[in-house]
């Protein structure tokens, strides 16, 4: 039913996303790990899928929708922040006014 | 078999989530974003879930990172110094990496009848099949409802009302990506 290794995947996937979350400055770069973090998270769902019953496949359709959702205001935010500071950098992104 | 193509999926992932975590250039970065999920979606139909395969193809490395990518060269982001952060964060996010994969590790011991063990809460060895309902499993469901109709008949009875509620979420979302990306509000 390969439940553990599909769990064990899971659990580096989403790792790999924190560490990316932590080290990396590039806004974008950061989305993209927050959008793998969701993808682990989906792998787990859908292995315990198997046994539980389809509830866990119906919740990956909704973390995907939420997940397009979520990247285009996100989008949004960066471009918006882009034409202020002419950068991506979140090291320049300090100040809650603008 | 199924082992053996799960095995070859999980490596590409994993290497291509390192490739795009490190990756400088954030369009190399998102294109080894797209490997990740190309090879998750592999995976996701050994594990008897099709259709969700289908959409990660679609919605996830089509629309969402077509969105991404759209952003990225609109910005003309594609060559820049590297945005390692300073040492203290890499101490940190050692950490914490290390703290998170420990207690990860427990993960991939985790077997069917520990999952029926936990979910009856009883101290016997507990039988997957007997515990869970043979008929509700992903592979059963495939099989007497077809693809579609494995996951259309949660979707559209037990969680009738958070999916329409995602159409309002959608709809919120679009609103607020106009007002926030528009130059003059």
């Amino acid at each position: 039913m390969l439940l553990g290794q599909a769990l064990g995947l899971s659990a580096i996937l989403f790792t790999i996303g924190v560490a990316g979350v932590l080290l990396r400055r590039n806004a974008i770069v950061l989305f993209m790990c927050i959008e793998l973090m969701l993808n682990a998270v989906n792998l787990s769902f859908i292995a315990l899928a198997q046994a539980h019953g389809l509830g866990g496949q119906v919740i990956v359709f909704f973390v995907m929708t939420v997940a397009a959702a979520e990247a285009a205001v996100g989008l949004a935010i960066i471009i918006a922040m882009f034409r202020h500071h002419r950068s991506v950098d979140l090291g320049n992104v300090n100040l809650l006014r603008g | 078999m199924t082992e053996a193509v799960f095995y070859l999926f999980a490596t590409i992932a994993v290497l291509s989530a390192l490739l795009c975590v490190t990756q400088r250039n954030p369009i190399a970065s998102a294109f080894w974003l797209i490997s990740t999920m190309l090879c998750l979606a592999g995976i996701y139909v050994l594990l008897n879930a099709q259709f969700i395969g289908i959409i990660q193809v679609l919605v996830y490395a089509g629309a969402v990172m077509v969105l991404f990518l759209f952003v990225i060269m609109l910005l003309n982001l594609g060559r820049g110094e590297s945005d390692l952060k300073r040492w203290p964060v890499w101490t940190l996010a050692a950490g914490v990496v290390v703290l998170l994969l420990a207690e990860l590790a427990a993960l991939p011991h985790y077997s069917a009848e520990r999952l029926a063990l936990e979910y009856t809460g009883s101290s016997r060895l507990a039988d997957p099949s007997m515990v869970f309902d043979a008929g509700k499993t992903a592979a059963a469901a495939v099989q007497t409802q077809g693809v579609t109709g494995a996951i259309a008949a949660p979707l559209f009875q037990t969680y009738l009302i958070p999916f329409e509620l995602t159409s309002v979420l959608l709809l919120t979302a679009i609103v607020g990506a106009v007002v926030l990306a528009k130059r003059r509000v």
